[in-house]
């Protein structure tokens, strides 16, 4: 199999290297099984998140040819998952941030009396209009 | 027009050297054809992470609002196993996405080397392990639809939940459809392109000279496993 001549397009993989790659996935998702049956707190969505990024990458590099590949591929790919990163960072700061998460004439569910029908978008009323605010502060005057 | 030796040697200009029926004439050679067409799909498996991405930082985020809700909405996710609540779908699922992806990579190695057989077996049985995971994954979605865990306002699952008078279960439910129903859509498209890889590789299409169809498919079907690589731990494994 390995015999074959290399033709114009140069692909060193092999079947050899792709099962030992098939095998190291399966053992990381074994892994991840395993790892999230502990209790490591907030600590375990950082190793699920670490222990995927292990598997697309090798998924990335031996599956998907990056290895041998021209470099213009990964910088494309690497370009993605950066731009990927600055969005998500971005977020995340601007979530952990805020005080308020909902919009202010969003009626507060946590507090809210018991209502079946306030999961239902259908059957709850629309947000009351906005008081004319200016007109309410002269009359204080 | 379904000819497979389309007729390009009606252009002159090209010297006598052996022509491959599948080089296009704007292509100075096979290889800078072949380098053209991967860097087109590369793009697109960028805007594919982007677009699977926006749908993760979302899950994020509502995560991070509700964080008890979507702890105990992905048990429903798990069966019991020997006494143990265990992620059995969503790990069946993986390990055959796994092996479809070594049995589609197998195919492009076959294809490369001229192996026909070989990649039209390849190529069908990635085809039956898409069809395996379809399959997983009709068997969990027809117990969250008996179970009334449906997305946003169709959640129904249990009256407590509603009186508790929070999102955080429908919105879990609603993520878990969006992303897993996106994937699965991604999985039957994968299906149809590898048919069509299947047909054309028995008839002969491939050679090690031109088999930029099964590459370009195996890296598509690559990136429908990768990204289940990501939703398995964060809907299946939170804790």
């Amino acid at each position: 199999m390995s015999t074959h001549t290399e033709e114009s397009h140069s692909h060193h993989g092999g079947p050899k290297i792709y099962t030992a790659n098939l095998f190291a996935l399966l053992f990381l998702t074994v892994i991840t099984v395993a790892a999230a049956s502990f209790n490591f707190g907030s600590a375990n969505v950082v190793i699920a998140l670490a222990i995927a990024s292990v598997k697309a990458t090798l998924v990335a590099l031996f599956f998907m040819h990056l290895v041998w590949d021209k470099p213009v591929n990964s910088i494309i790919a690497i370009a993605g998952f950066l731009f990927l990163g600055i969005f998500m960072m971005f977020d995340f700061l601007d979530v952990s941030s805020r005080v308020k998460l909902l919009p202010n004439n969003m009626p507060n569910m946590e507090n809210a009396t018991p209502a079946p029908d306030s999961m239902n978008p259908l059957k709850t009323a629309p947000p009351r209009p906005l008081e004319p605010a200016p007109a309410k502060a002269e009359e204080h005057k | 027009m379904s000819t497979t030796t389309p007729d390009v040697h009606s252009h002159d200009g090209h010297g006598d050297h052996e022509h491959n029926p599948y080089h296009q004439h704007h292509f100075a050679t096979m290889e800078q054809q072949f380098d053209t067409s991967k860097l087109g799909m590369w793009l697109f498996i960028v805007t594919e992470i982007l677009l699977f991405g926006g749908l993760f930082v979302g899950f994020g985020l509502m995560q991070h609002q509700y964080p008890r809700e979507f702890i105990e909405a992905h048990e429903h996710l798990k069966q019991m196993i020997s006494g143990h609540p265990f992620p059995l779908y969503g790990a069946v699922n993986t390990i055959v996405l796994l092996v479809s992806s070594w049995t589609m990579v197998m195919g492009v190695n076959a294809a490369q080397t001229n192996q026909q057989k070989k990649t039209v077996r390849f190529l069908v049985l990635t085809i039956l392990l898409a069809c395996v995971f379809l399959v997983i994954k009709y068997v969990e979605y027809s117990h969250k639809f008996a179970d009334h865990l449906l997305p946003g306002m169709f959640y129904g699952h249990q009256a407590e939940d509603l009186i508790k008078g929070t999102h955080g279960y429908a919105t879990f439910f609603a993520f878990y459809f969006m992303m897993t129903g996106l994937h699965g859509i991604h999985v039957v498209v994968g299906i149809v392109l590898l048919s069509w890889l299947a047909i054309r590789a028995k008839r002969g299409d491939f050679t090690s000279e031109y088999y930029t169809p099964v590459d370009l498919v195996g890296l598509y079907w690559h990136v429908v496993d990768m990204i289940w690589i990501y939703l398995f731990p964060l809907y299946y494994l939170i804790s």
